[in-house]
């Protein structure tokens, strides 16, 4: 029987540039204890659309056309008292961050009895009852002990699941689920969609689960409904839609998916995105071709750490013994070799950007050293260190913040340019900067614009201009594509391979993303809690972990076999 | 899509909106062609301002020129009262000067301190700010426990002690000369605290971001990333505080002159003018107070709104939830 019955919603946004079109013409149904994904990358609606069933939608947004029938009743033009007998009671909802959507300053307790006794008008003692209940239900050890705790008091994963104890508290028969676990690590993010899947089928109720990944698509949901620039691009049963695509969008969305069972050569060019120019210059008789000779290293290895450590101070004091520390790196040891693709994996927390800002020399260790083309850069003062920060370039995760605002996208690249007088005139400086524009796809035109006239992707592509503008031979990824959605990412993630290719730069790769690791590296080191518990080659590490976490870490990220191989180049077969 | 689609893409991208352009499409310029009051105040701050600095040549007398002034045509109430006379608009002082022009080079002079007091705040507080900031450790406690010991002195306080010692010890006369410079020095000097902390503070939020980091992985020097990139960052709140601090620093002056240790009377300043027509005010010469406090009320209540407007566009995200 049919729970929730969209039909045909259009939802605009009126502002002073006309009218936004956010969603349009979607419809689409969801049967008592079915898990609908709604899926599609930034911008396709899909929190829209989970926001205007139970009329969340921030002004001034507006259900402009079409209808929401929850069983059998229309839901869209109730308003205040009459939707507040909805939400909670019949419409549970599950937000994005478990650290932000919980009251810091009331116990979990408190929390949860509030929203029983406000959807279910029970007394004190039954409130407590079936906040033990709820909790009991998903799975948090001791409930007794923890109901008086403070939200800080739990782990994000913890939170999460008192999230939806919450969601759950009013017995609703529908609940919409937004980006459930985009703020948790992958061991986690399996738990609770695991525990999700199974309250759902338990309880009878239906779930609208939003996501922009194809992983947690195709582990937890029954149908999956396709999302682009607002309108519905297919919707069917997961399995259908992943193995056999009809619609193009959707078959270059799930090609441009990071696999982790097959390595490809490249990603297939994803359509129906924005257009990066395919200006390509000459890079061997080109100035960025060009190496400075930097002297042999011996036995290929660009890069060493040697037994690494720092750690933070957590409680200052004026005497040493009543000074705190958290040790964020942990004796670390690894080298890189010239030429090659090292990353470096691990759940939020592992130290790997740390490690990261150590070689970059943005942090002094604490112990051990780092050695740079067979010298030690570790202890190096800033001015010793200069010629060298030429050859050690960074590309930052948040596109957002990593490139200074008030600065045109030609004086951000310009900038190390001039300030490293890598170039005779300023003509020549001018030239290098359009021929770099053009080869990371932006066009020489963009120069005179600032960073916020770009989106993610193309921020993304001036910051590895930025980061070649200094002819580096050693270039460190941190991140450089969790930000992004699904089909930019492909788009950086090839741009990152070919100029790798072209420049013979050595990279050091970071992510917490397995699948992306596995296409770009060619040996991997996994941390945990500031340790490398294990460094082998990608394809061993992946088919034969030999360590208890990493095998670990495997087994929960999210298994895509079964997604279509359509249009990739197969480098190898596992 | 097709090639043809990419270099038509290419071809619209050339062209480049200019600074104008930019300018007239921003959000800025868009909030303020719907605000009726920022436009009002705005008017109303260019009029008194352009009338102020052109007082030389929009003032029908010259009231400094000593020469030109007759005692005898002293306390002559407004024009449109009962004893005014054409000559005088706004009536005239106790000594017989034109208080419309009198107004006028005043208002000149409380602008010329208010702003100049600002700039010195400015410098000050942003290498002070800056600097505590990004470098943090000792010299950022040092440093922001320094402000909190200015700040523990009210403003009036440390003027009025500093004002009175140099008036005694220099006399008059060379007051006189120097009372602009002075008020300039000791309102500016006295204030460096408010910015110092407002810039700390956006500088501890921008020092964390990605970009900071980046300029620092390119090997820059400390000079080369406050000035040229975190600095330019915290623009708006400086923009912000920077108009409050003006008024503050108007109405600190005339508090000052009113209390006799600002502007000498041969110089009025607005906070002079009212002070000198205090004594008159029980006789009937209520205009020589109450205009120029009419002005002074009018000049910061323009400034102040324009401020909290500023605040809300450029801060959209804290001041509108």
């Amino acid at each position: 029987m049919t729970l929730l019955c969209v039909e045909n919603l259009r939802i605009e946004f009126p502002s002073r540039h006309g009218i936004a079109v956010s969603v349009n013409d979607v419809s689409f149904e969801l049967a008592r204890g079915e898990i609908l994904g709604l899926v599609g990358e930034s911008g396709a609606g899909k929190s829209t659309i989970g926001n205007a069933i139970i009329n969340l939608l921030s002004a001034p947004g507006r259900i402009a056309g079409g209808s929401v029938v929850l069983d059998g009743e229309p839901i869209q033009t109730l308003q205040g008292e009459a939707m507040r007998q909805i939400r909670g009671r019949r419409i549970g909802f599950i937000f994005q961050d478990p650290m932000t959507s919980l009251n810091p300053l009331l116990t979990i307790g408190t929390q949860l009895m509030e929203t029983v006794v406000a959807t279910r008008g029970a007394s004190k003692e039954e409130a407590e009852a079936r906040a033990l209940e709820l909790l009991e239900a998903v799975g948090i050890p001791e409930p007794k002990l923890r109901l008086n705790q403070y939200p800080h008091q739990f782990s994000g994963g913890m939170r999460q699941r008192v999230v939806i104890a919450i969601a759950l508290a009013g017995d609703p028969e529908l609940i919409i689920a937004d980006e459930p676990t985009t703020a948790l690590d992958v061991s986690i993010q399996n738990q609770v969609l695991e525990l999700i899947r199974k309250l759902c089928k338990e309880r009878d109720v239906g779930c609208i689960l939003i996501t922009h990944d194809m992983g947690v698509i195709a582990n937890t949901t029954d149908r999956v409904a396709v999302l682009y620039q607002g309108e519905l691009m297919e919707c069917g049963p997961t399995m259908d839609v992943l193995e056999r695509p009809q619609h193009d969008y959707t078959r270059s969305l799930i090609s441009a998916v990071p696999r982790s069972d097959v390595k490809v050569h490249r990603f297939p060019q994803v359509e129906y995105i924005e257009k990066a120019e395919e200006l390509r210059i000459d890079v061997k008789n080109h100035w960025l071709g060009q190496k400075e000779s930097f002297g042999e290293v011996d036995h290929g290895k660009l890069l060493e750490v040697k037994d690494v450590d720092l750690r933070f101070v957590t409680k200052r004091a004026f005497r040493e013994r009543d000074r705190r520390y958290v040790q964020a790196i942990d004796n670390v040891s690894f080298h890189v070799k010239e030429g090659e693709t090292f990353g470096l994996v691990g759940e939020s927390g592992s130290g790997k950007s740390t490690t990261a800002r150590v070689i970059a020399g943005l942090y002094r260790p604490d112990g051990g050293q780092v050695y740079f083309a067979g010298k030690e850069i570790s202890g190096m003062s800033a001015r010793e260190r200069r010629p060298l920060n030429r050859q050690i370039q960074m590309i930052f995760q948040n596109p957002y913040s990593s490139l200074n605002a008030r600065m045109t996208v030609a004086n951000i690249i310009a900038e190390p340019i001039r300030f490293h007088q890598l170039a005779s005139s300023e003509a020549e400086v001018r030239q290098i900067v359009n021929d770099l524009l053009d080869h990371v796809g932006l066009g020489k035109a963009m120069g005179v614009r600032y960073p916020h006239e770009f989106s993610g992707g193309q921020r993304q592509r001036i910051s590895i201009a930025r980061a070649l503008a200094t002819r580096p031979r050693f270039l460190i990824c941190d991140e450089p594509t969790s930000a992004l959605d699904v089909s930019v990412q492909a788009q950086i993630l090839n741009l990152l391979k070919d100029l790798q290719e072209e420049l013979g730069l050595t990279m050091l790769f970071i992510s917490h993303d397995l699948p992306v690791i596995r296409q770009m590296c060619d040996r991997i080191a996994v941390m945990k809690q500031g340790a490398i518990v294990e460094i082998n080659d990608s394809a061993s590490l992946f088919t034969n972990p030999e360590n208890e976490y990493t095998r670990n870490l495997i087994e929960v990220m999210p298994h895509l076999d079964h997604l279509s191989r359509e249009g990739l180049e197969l480098e190898s077969v596992a | 899509m097709s090639q043809a689609d990419t270099i038509g893409q290419a071809a619209q991208v050339t062209h480049v909106p200019g600074r104008w352009e930019r300018f007239k499409k921003s959000n800025f310029w868009y909030n303020f062609t719907k605000d009726k009051v920022a436009q009002i105040s705005f008017v109303i701050l260019i009029l008194m301002a352009g009338a102020a600095f052109l007082s030389p040549v929009l003032a029908p007398t010259n009231p400094y020129d000593l020469v030109s002034i007759d005692i005898m045509d002293s306390e002559i109430p407004p024009s449109w009262a009962e004893e005014g006379e054409e000559r005088f608009l706004l009536g005239t002082d106790n000594q017989g000067r034109d208080l419309f022009s009198t107004i006028l080079y005043g208002t000149r002079t409380s602008l010329i301190i208010g702003f100049c007091a600002v700039m010195l705040q400015m410098f000050l507080g942003v290498c002070i700010g800056l600097s505590s900031g990004y470098f943090g450790g000792r010299f950022d406690s040092f440093m922001m426990r320094m402000a909190d010991i200015q700040l523990s002195f009210s403003t009036m306080m440390v003027a009025i002690i500093v004002l009175a010692v140099f008036q005694a010890s220099f006399g008059a006369e060379l007051y006189s000369e120097l009372a602009m410079l002075m008020l300039i020095l000791v309102i500016g000097i006295a204030e460096w605290p408010q910015y110092a902390r407002t810039i700390r503070a956006s500088v501890l939020a921008e020092k964390k971001k990605e970009y900071v980091e980046a300029a620092r992985v390119m090997g820059f020097g400390s000079g080369r990333i406050m000035f040229r990139h975190i600095l330019p960052n915290c623009l708006s709140p400086i923009l912000v505080i920077s108009t409050v601090q003006i008024a503050n620093a108007i109405i600190s002056e005339a508090a000052l002159s009113f209390l006799g240790l600002g502007m000498p009377v041969s110089k009025p300043s607005l906070g002079s003018l009212i002070s000198s027509g205090f004594e008159y005010i029980f006789s009937g010469s209520w205009w020589i107070t109450v205009i120029p406090g009419i002005v002074l009320v009018v000049l910061v209540l323009v400034i102040n709104l324009l401020g909290d407007w500023l605040r809300d566009v450029l801060n959209p995200k804290l001041y509108k939830g």
